[in-house]
């Protein structure tokens, strides 16, 4: 057998008894405004662990209706912080293992360049026919907004144009389509690299809104699988902050 | 815990919607149903995948083309700003052609049977006593067929009343224009407002069934669409 060969083997041998007796499955709820980073770290995690991440994306509430009817979820990471703790007064996670994965941060966003300016002038000027936000009894981001329209005083003046998604996700795609001129949306959506991806847009001050605290929990399928115990420590450390600020978020 | 007056306005909303969805399409489905039956033209296997495409797509499809064709950079959206109308998405108007697309196949389909059913022999009956063609239509068609009306009417209506992908996609969720009962139902339960989402959720269950009940216990309806 030639070296490189018989390397070769003895790589594949390794990582199959590597996957024999420490890789595991971690089955995850994410909410969706954390696809987009989720997966990069989840990619990495899995790189560093042999572990394996299955990934289900949906709004904050859905997940929990599903959670409370036995979906065989092991983490969840949620976009506010109520309903985890409510899964936690609920007895259906780990206790103790809530902590904050990520802090959002609202933006004022309109695809077209130039029309959106840095103060959120362009609210006052009131001259649009949709403002799009996310459903304010549903997504954490959409009740930030209100009360941004709220501290400005516009929260009556803007009512009629208001349209809203069932989710943050859906509040940007009505942006990004030109079927709203603006709409708040997470600046997760719109931000790679350290700046803003595209269009124009006013990063709302933070001391506007109530901070969005993302909570993560261990569910109680999830306790006894030491992937997701691995995967919650990763979440933590350090490799994992530098991806959640590079979308935006704070820490 | 009864219905709140948003609730009532959804339920108003939807049946508004479902009432002028149906007599758009039996005006526009007629002639469609009536050419699909009695053509001998190539276009008729095309032309009837298209109309049954509602059936198998998913309402996200439909609900995404309708938002970026109608939104201001797509093709219908340029042409109803051109006409001073704005655009479509987030209106009432935008859901009713929605739901005229998404519903189709429930109107066109029970009346392309029903003219199928006919056959040639009454249309030229009618001829030979010398009825024009609307004359035939009116006087012999409608009657011979009027099975196939009620059904096509009931299951546009119905179809339209539990529409929700397509809504969702196009409305905006604003109360009173968009917001329909499927909508306000989803909302219900993703706020976790479970006794709510019952009331509506009970109310549709017993309206759904009890239209389909009128329908199958009539003596001449045959079951499927088919």
């Amino acid at each position: 057998m030639n070296p490189s060969l018989s390397r070769l083997v003895a790589a594949l041998g390794a990582s199959l008894f590597a996957g024999l007796t420490h890789a595991a499955e971690v089955h995850i709820a994410v909410a969706a405004n954390f696809t987009a980073p989720i997966n990069e770290i989840a990619a990495a995690f899995e790189k560093a662990s042999g572990h394996k991440v299955i990934a289900a994306f949906g709004p904050t509430g859905g997940l929990y209706t599903q959670i409370k009817h036995g979906a065989p979820f092991e983490v969840f990471l949620a976009a506010d912080d109520s309903t985890p703790a409510r899964l936690e007064t609920e007895g259906e996670i780990l206790a103790g293992s809530r902590f904050t994965y990520a802090i959002g941060k609202l933006v004022l966003w309109s695809a077209s360049a130039g029309y959106v300016d840095a103060q959120g002038e362009v609210l006052r000027r009131n001259e649009f026919n949709h403002l799009s936000i996310g459903n304010p009894k549903t997504a954490p981001y959409g009740l930030a907004a209100t009360q941004v329209l709220a501290r400005l005083g516009l929260s009556e003046a803007v009512k009629p144009k208001l349209v809203e998604g069932t989710n943050i996700t859906q509040a940007y795609q009505f942006v990004a389509t030109g079927n709203a001129e603006l709409g708040f949306v997470a600046l997760s959506q719109v931000f790679k690299d350290g700046q803003i991806s595209g269009g124009s847009a006013w990063i709302v001050p933070e001391d506007m809104y109530e901070p969005i605290r993302q909570d993560a929990v261990i569910l109680n399928k999830g306790k006894d699988n030491p992937a997701a115990a691995a995967l919650v420590d990763y979440l933590k450390g350090p490799k994992a902050a530098a991806v959640i600020k590079s979308y935006g978020y704070d820490l | 815990m009864t219905l709140s007056a948003v609730d009532l306005a959804a339920i108003r909303l939807s049946l508004e919607l479902a009432a002028l969805t149906t007599v758009l399409l039996l005006l526009i489905g007629t002639p469609i149903a009536w050419w699909l039956a009695r053509t001998r033209s190539r276009l008729k296997g095309p032309v009837g995948a298209v109309v049954a495409l509602p059936l198998v797509l998913p309402p996200t499809v439909l609900g995404f083309y309708l938002l970026v064709t109608m939104g201001p950079h797509g093709v219908i959206g340029k042409l109803t700003t051109a006409m001073g109308l704005g655009t479509l998405p987030f209106t009432f108007a935008g859901l009713l052609i929605g739901s005229v697309f998404y519903s189709m196949p429930f109107v066109v389909q029970p009346l392309q049977n029903a003219f199928e059913a006919i056959g040639d022999r009454p249309l030229e009956v009618a001829a030979t006593l010398r009825a024009g063609p609307w004359d035939t239509f009116f006087t012999v068609v409608l009657p011979l067929s009027r099975s196939g009306f009620i059904t096509a009417s009931i299951l546009g209506f119905a179809h339209t009343v539990g529409e929700f992908g397509v809504v969702l996609m196009l409305g905006g969720n604003i109360p009173g224009k968009t917001r329909t009962v499927s909508v306000q139902i989803f909302d219900h339960v993703e706020s976790m407002e479970y006794a709510q989402a019952h009331w509506l959720a009970g109310g549709m269950l017993v309206f759904s069934f009890f239209v389909l009940l009128a329908l199958y216990s009539s003596r001449r309806f045959k079951p499927g669409l088919g």
